[in-house]
């Protein structure tokens, strides 16, 4: 026996072109679609591993001092306030803290960096503590610090490339005339750590002549300690600022949710146009077959009948547009991860795009939405065809 | 005046106004008319003289504006008074059958498959050998699974009267079914017509402009300017030469 949704399948058969540019349409907006919530999702998770990955979630520096490598370039390596590192004893002390880690940041002006020299940043850690902290730094080539003495250096990714420098090579800290061998490289992580070197605390210290003073201590707080609490105690240390990752997180996730509004009006407007598009192959088609309509009720269908007829149609176009554009989002995924790395100011490793089966239940119950609310007008429409018209537009 | 038992339609003073600017156009005056169970009449007239709308009034596609209308007995229309919308598409669907001039066949549906279309709207048992059983006696079994394209239009008129069909009628509605065919064509389907009419007892009302059509029913009733003008009983009605 033959069923409704055959019928329904069979009447969309009839204008192939119309219906497959219709599918297209919903096709197009679809991909838009997952491609965005995957891409939000994918952002969100990329981004929360990036700050894991920084090992510490709050970091104390002195109060004005750059805490951040860009800025410290753009002020030419200089700006730096230090603090001394009998802060340390009171930070251990409390609840919420796991482990502390002091750092050290020095940067020179190197005139044989690049064309026109350029400012390279040393970062003394304390061998015992910030490896530990830092667990999933992965190394290309050797490993940490045989000593915590040693005139050594770990280098990031990009400073390694850049200095050309391989485990066993020396490095030249210029102006001080000391020579540090090169025993480990890091793989690339798309943090700022891919640009530091690496260098045993308290050779940096001796070395610049800043016995006992940090530029900064990265704080790890216990699993299911309160953060917010601990920063409030830490903001009444004297002399220093609190920056707390979560922070830094946040204001990366505002901007780019700004541009996230954006992409998503854009998406809005793409399906928009795909439920217009929709609604006007359907209604076409129902007008184009007003006389058949007309005969289907008088064999005895209902207006319901008929409404359910079209509503099938709508869903049919819509469905099919879903799941193509579904298909289409899964396989230029890795394009548009590219794509979105170009247009956004800072992007974080890893898949950016993530899309799960979730997502595209969720989008297919969209687009099965969408189907129904463009179809109410023409299967309204359609419902309220009196048998007659079948006969009316007959010349009598 | 032959008639078979009981009134299958009994029509009282039907009236339908159709207001034109400030007059208003008598499209049927005054219609009174009966039609046997198994029996076969015409409706003759030139264009304009209202056969189209007594045919679609005694159908129950349109209300008249007024008058009596019974079918079988029960009043579907009575000085004003009518049915519900989802009664009358039941009287639609148990009383009529109805072919027309266009064919309206759906064109991506087979042979088989448009003729089972008024089942999507109701379930009846034995459907499948009913549609069978049609297909057979209109001689299209053949093409049964061929789309409406692929088969000639006095078969696509056949296939039509099989969907007509296969909801068992009481009443078959023909309005101009052979204004797409040629005379050859035309006269089968007559013929087909007049066999439904003979072997099956189908009451059958047939609207046509074709003199020589109208003469394979038993009655012919001749329209003019909404009037019956004239009502004509064939002496010898029997299956056109052929």
């Amino acid at each position: 026996m033959i069923s409704l949704s055959q019928v329904a399948y069979k009447n969309l058969l009839r204008k192939k072109t119309r219906s497959l540019l219709t599918v297209i349409g919903i096709s197009l907006s679809t991909w838009v679609l997952v491609s965005l919530l995957g891409f939000n999702r994918g952002y969100q998770s990329s981004l929360n591993r990036d700050i894991d990955q920084l090992g510490f979630q709050v970091l104390l520096t002195a109060k004005g001092c750059p805490y951040e490598a860009a800025t410290l370039m753009l002020k030419g390596g200089t700006g730096l306030r230090y603090m001394q590192e009998s802060v340390m004893d009171s930070l251990r002390k409390e609840p919420e803290v796991e482990g502390v880690t002091p750092m050290l940041m020095q940067a020179l002006f190197d005139p044989n960096k690049g064309e026109s020299g350029g400012i390279t940043a040393y970062l003394g850690v304390d061998p015992q503590t910030f490896p530990r902290m830092k667990s999933l730094l992965q190394f290309r080539q050797g490993g940490w610090f045989t000593d915590p003495d040693a005139k050594e250096a770990v280098m990031g990714y990009e400073a390694a490339e850049l200095e050309q420098r391989e485990v066993g090579d020396l490095l030249l800290i210029p102006e001080k005339n000391v020579e540090l061998k090169v025993v480990g490289v890091l793989k690339r992580t798309g943090t700022q750590d891919d640009g530091t070197i690496f260098v045993p605390l308290r050779v940096v210290q001796k070395v610049f002549a800043k016995e006992n003073q940090l530029t900064g201590v990265g704080i790890k707080v216990k699993k299911e300690a309160s953060i917010d609490r601990l920063e409030q105690k830490l903001y009444d240390l004297p002399d220093v600022q609190v920056v707390s990752l979560a922070q830094v997180k946040q204001t990366i996730m505002s901007l780019v949710s700004s541009a996230k509004v954006l992409v998503f009006s854009i998406a809005l407007v793409a399906i928009l146009i795909s439920v217009v598009g929709v609604v006007n192959t359907i209604l076409m088609s129902v007008l184009e077959r007003l006389q058949e309509i007309g005969i289907l009720k008088s064999m005895g269908a209902m207006a319901w009948d008929i409404v359910k007829l079209i509503w099938l149609e709508t869903l049919i176009l819509c469905l099919a547009g879903g799941m193509l554009g579904t298909g289409l989002a899964i396989a230029t995924a890795h394009l548009t991860d590219i794509l979105i790395r170009q247009l956004l100011p800072y992007a974080p490793t890893g898949g950016l795009i993530h899309i799960d089966l979730g997502l595209i239940f969720l989008t297919l119950a969209v687009m099965i939405f969408i189907g129904l609310v463009s179809g109410i007008y023409p299967a309204w429409k359609a419902g309220r065809v009196r048998p007659l018209e079948a006969i009316r537009s007959e010349v009598e | 005046m032959k008639e078979k038992g009981r009134q299958m339609i009994r029509a009282r003073n039907l009236k339908k106004i159709y207001p034109r600017g400030s007059e208003e156009v008598y499209a049927i005056d005054d219609v009174s008319l009966g039609v046997g169970e198994g029996e076969f009449i015409s409706v003759i007239g030139p264009s304009g003289s209202g056969k189209t709308t007594l045919i679609n009034i005694l159908g129950c596609l349109e209300n008249p504006s007024s008058g009596q209308l019974e079918l079988d007995g029960k009043k579907i229309f009575d000085e004003g008074k009518f049915l519900s919308e989802a009664e009358l598409t039941r009287i639609r669907r148990e009383m009529f059958g109805y072919i027309f001039q266009k064919f309206y066949l759906i064109p991506t549906l087979t042979v088989l498959e448009n003729v089972m279309l008024p089942y999507l709207f109701y379930k009846a048992p034995g459907a499948e050998e009913r549609v069978r059983g049609v297909l057979k006696l209109l001689g299209i079994e053949h093409r049964r699974h061929h789309l409406p394209g692929q088969i000639s239009g006095g078969e696509m008129q056949r296939v039509a009267i099989a969907r007509a069909l296969v909801n068992e009628p009481r009443i078959l509605l023909a309005d101009e079914p052979t204004g797409n065919l040629d005379s050859k064509r035309a006269q089968e389907i007559g013929r087909v017509l007049r066999e439904l009419n003979d072997k099956k007892g189908l009451t059958i009302v047939l609207v046509t402009h074709n003199a020589e059509l109208a003469a394979i029913s038993q009655r012919t009733i001749e329209l003019r300017d909404g009037r019956i003008h004239r009502e004509t009983i064939s002496a010898l009605p029997g299956l056109p030469s052929g």
